[in-house]
């Protein structure tokens, strides 16, 4: 384990700790680089899926996993960024500036559905989330001067400043800019006092309130940041399928954007990637396997709800930090071998308080 | 000769027909340390809550530096420069000690959202100025050891130190310390004495304490109010409230005869 | 008459709504647990009901105490071997595993080959009957189907609530929700309190699910419907069983008015609508408790 001596108060903000870090991103950014020269489009198509659903997975943490609200709507907010690139696009806008409105309307209904937060908690917030994806969803498909109805919308090729994004390889690079910016972002927010305030509403609320958080505010900004990033990969997520319709943004959706932060690990940008990856490479491998099993298994249309639903619950009962929390362990492992000890990272145990008193 | 830094003017409060708090009147001098005693349930930490406004008073007012409080929200208290410590530990569980503190210095950012959000020089300048405050902190109470710690892991007694510390980082006018020995053992509540003792003399904050332990209360106080069941029993020293047969009454029984 | 007609299959369809928000809200009381899998203990009910008729061949009434029994015990399996190792953590963890444990149950029913990707009815012996009151085209026809499900559930909701004003367990079942370590303190078993609970409550939903087969039909989306019972237990106020049918029934009745006087579509939504304006006017629900954190 690396123990970093440290001198300067700066050491603490900065987004690389040390060295050793800033090599091995450079060595995974270099890689990520040069990943479409060498691997085949239909791997690289699959890492485009695993960069739109990191930034849906970031958007998401940033509300669950740090302001601690949860939300089982948000697959509202990639209809919402979704339905708004296409029509913008219909319209000749300009992707940057389509993409800057999509995630503004997105962080817009944000705020508007983060109205019913301000006032109410836990279960009853959730049940309100989920109740604005059912309205959005239908008022999708009744507006269908706009939307297109369920007969839904198809987009047309994409260019930024002239440049054609018409190969698999292009648009890799678009939606990789895309999701380190919002990393980056995401990052800095959580290194200042916004990001601050968020956990501490998370943790608790009363005293927060008593340090001078203005609640509503904060739950707000948590709200239309988690929209408009939502909304922002909604947009990406309209080019890379060329086709949208109501039925892709269900309230399915929105589970399975949860069940992906997290077999991930709540609370961490590492979680909303990993997340994203296990989705999208379990299902690459499932679709694999389903030739290797015998037919009975194999050929079902049930087998791939099964497999995530027994990841999901093997996460939760044995690793509540997911896919991430498995990683720093397997590292620290490494780093401090033959020193490693199982009760590293037991967390102490807590009886049920009843959280209708919070 | 100077105000009074703050005022409770008639405070009554009630809960349904319960009346927790009954036209309950008292001041604070600045730089002292005034204490609330009383059985459970007199409302003392009823009357904490009336101030930080997480409740609202039926009746009577709440005056902070000749400025009436009562109808503020909690977070524009804190804006105003009070501070308060909870008797169950409300402690920001999943983060360091560190980012506790640094919570601490919010009342002092000047930086909207998306400055946060791209880091400007000028919250990067924050940053590392709250980071100063809140060090200064820690050196106070001896937190060093603990400053990266998620407070999750951390033992009692720590956690009650850091509770004191969040609430010295927004350096505020005056602090309401509820309960700050509860839980503690002998050696450490008589540090804790002596970290409210530097509070007033070092720091110049104002502090009124909820306390059962009548040592410490002894100790540290300038004046005492004791309250039963919502009702002022009587102001005096320390000396002179814990004579008063009203108290003793309530806190040990009638005498016997 | 149409309008009466109406408001009647509303509630039947509202005693369906009450009978799941029913089984959240036990949970709720006894654990502090939301079950997302609610809807799912439903439809397994439902394909076991449906197994048993036409499998083995049982009538319908053995086939039904079979349902409830089998429900009970799977029920307080699922709390023993996976929710009890849950004990202590927040709750958005455990809504996470029950959100799985819906997963599961509905891919592995698509896996039974051939059985569980198919709509099934359900060969209830009262199925197509109806009552009719009056005569020629102003007469009130009732379905029979409606009318057992409200009885039934009028029958339930009765027992329960006598069961947890009256009885030992019922108390000792609100104090485990209040505060678990107390509880444990005094002595009450809280680990098999909270066994039994689910175990009731996978009952409610399993009973719930073969009162609605015969209306809905036995597919493996069947659990869906449970999602609808969220807005009534909000509307009824979530700690309270009579409101947990109030809320329930109001749904069904505006749902069925809704999708007769408003245009297409509000029908689906007018559950979610009735639960946001909940939330604006009355957020603890008509019948919940307000309360609030002592500091």
């Amino acid at each position: 384990m690396r123990f970093i001596f440290k001198t300067r108060y700066e050491q603490d903000l900065v987004l690389f700790k040390h060295p050793g870090q800033k090599f091995w991103y450079g060595v995974l950014m270099a890689a990520l680089l040069l990943a479409p020269l060498v691997f085949s489009e239909y791997f690289i198509s699959q890492l485009v899926f695993i960069w739109i659903y990191s930034v849906v997975g970031l958007g998401l943490m940033l509300l669950v996993g740090y302001t601690g609200q949860v939300s089982l709507g948000h697959a509202a907010f990639l209809a919402m960024g979704a339905y708004t690139e296409a029509y913008l696009q219909a319209r000749g806008w300009p992707f940057l500036l389509s993409l800057a409105s999509a995630a503004i309307v997105s962080g817009l209904t944000g705020i508007v559905v983060g109205l019913p937060a301000l006032r109410v908690k836990g279960i009853y917030l959730s049940i309100a989330t989920l109740s604005f994806g059912f309205i959005v969803e239908e008022a999708v498909t009744r507006a269908d001067s706009i939307t297109g109805g369920n007969t839904g919308i198809t987009l047309g090729s994409l260019d930024i400043f002239g440049l054609a994004i018409d190969s698999e390889a292009r648009f890799y690079y678009v939606s990789l800019a895309v999701l380190i910016l919002c990393i980056l972002g995401v990052m800095n927010l959580m290194r200042s006092p916004t990001g601050r305030a968020f956990v501490a509403i998370r943790d608790s609320e009363i005293s927060a309130q008593s340090m001078g958080i203005h609640l509503a505010r904060y739950k707000t900004i948590a709200f239309a940041l988690s929209a408009a990033l939502t909304g922002v990969a909604g947009a990406l997520y309209a080019h890379k399928l060329r086709f949208i319709s109501p039925e892709q943004f269900t309230i399915l959706q929105s589970i399975e954007m949860l069940i992906m932060i997290v077999i991930g690990g709540l609370g961490s940008i590492y979680g909303a990637i990993f997340g994203a990856a296990f989705w999208i490479l379990a299902q690459q491998l499932i679709v694999t396997a389903k030739d290797w099993l015998p037919p009975e298994i194999g050929q079902q249309t049930g087998l791939q709800p099964t497999i995530f639903g027994i990841f999901l619950v093997a996460c939760v009962l044995f690793e509540p930090l997911g896919l991430y929390g498995v990683w720093l362990k397997a590292r620290t492992f490494l780093e401090i071998f033959p020193f490693y000890r199982k009760g590293m990272f037991k967390r102490q145990k807590s009886y049920m308080k009843s959280e209708r008193l919070k | 000769m100077t105000a009074p830094l703050l005022q409770a003017q008639n405070l009554s409060i009630q809960f349904g027909g319960l009346k927790a708090v009954s036209d309950v009147s008292f001041e604070v001098w600045p730089h002292e340390v005034f204490s609330l005693i009383g059985p459970n349930g007199a409302g003392k930490t009823t009357i904490f809550n009336i101030i930080s406004s997480l409740y609202k008073p039926t009746a009577g007012r709440v005056i902070f530096e000749g400025e009436a409080i009562s109808h503020l929200a909690p977070y524009e208290i804190a804006r105003l420069g009070i501070a308060r410590t909870f008797q169950n530990i409300e402690l920001f569980e999943h983060a360091t000690v560190l980012q506790n503190l640094l919570v601490g210095r919010h009342c002092q950012r000047h930086s909207a959202w998306w400055q946060d959000l791209l880091f400007t020089p000028r919250v990067r300048r924050t940053e590392l100025q709250f980071r100063r405050h809140a060090e200064e902190v820690i050196e106070f109470l001896d937190l060093q050891h603990y400053r990266d710690s998620m407070v999750a892991n951390l033992p009692y007694g720590v956690r009650k130190v850091v509770e004191l510390g969040r609430a010295l980082a927004m350096r505020p006018k005056l602090l309401l310390l509820d309960e700050p020995s509860s839980g503690l053992n002998v050696e450490e509540t008589e540090e804790m004495g002596f970290w409210i003792e530097d509070i007033k003399n070092d720091l110049g904050i104002t502090v009124i304490m909820v306390e059962h332990d009548m040592s410490l209360v002894s100790r540290v106080s300038d004046r005492v109010l004791a309250l039963n069941q919502g009702e002022v029993l009587t102001l005096g020293t320390s000396a002179e409230v814990q004579a008063h047969p009203g108290v003793i009454e309530a806190y040990l029984g009638g005498v016997d005869v | 008459m149409q309008f009466l007609q109406l408001v009647i299959s509303g509630i039947a369809q509202g005693c369906i709504y009450g009978l799941i928000a029913l089984g959240f809200v036990l949970i709720y009381k006894a654990t502090e647990t939301v079950n997302f899998a609610q809807g799912d203990l439903m439809m397994l009910g439902g394909f076991f009901g449906l197994s048993c008729m036409v499998v083995l061949g049982m009538p319908f009434w053995v086939a039904f105490l079979a349902t409830l029994a089998v429900a009970m015990l799977f029920g307080m399996l699922m709390e023993r071997a996976l929710l009890r190792p849950l004990l202590g953590q927040p709750a958005f963890t455990v809504v996470m595993l029950t959100i799985g444990i819906g997963y599961l149950a509905r891919g592995l029913v698509t896996m039974i080959p051939g059985w569980g990707t198919e709509t099934h009815t359900l060969p209830v012996p009262y199925k197509d009957e109806v009552l009719r009151f009056g005569s020629g085209s102003d007469a009130l026809i009732l379905s029979t189907e409606h009318m057992v499900i409200i009885a039934v559930t009028a029958f339930l909701i009765a027992i329960l609530f006598l069961f947890f004003r009256y009885t030992k367990l019922g108390i000792a079942m609100q104090a485990t929700s209040q505060n678990q370590l107390a509880a444990f303190y005094m002595g009450i078993p809280v680990r098999r309190i909270n066994m039994l609970v689910w175990g009731i409550s996978a009952a409610v939903s399993a009973c719930a699910g073969l009162l609605l087969a015969p209306i809905t039909f036995v597919h493996v989306n069947m659990g869906y419907i449970g999602l609808k019972a969220f807005p009534a237990a909000v509307v009824g106020g979530f700690g309270s069983i009579p409101g947990a049918l109030v809320g329930g029934l109001i749904i069904g009745i505006v749902e069925s008015l809704s999708g007769f006087y408003l245009p297409e579509g509000f029908k689906d939504i007018a559950a979610y609508i009735l639960v946001l304006v909940m939330l604006v006017i009355l957020p603890n629900g008509l019948f919940g408790d307000k309360m609030r954190k002592k500091v």
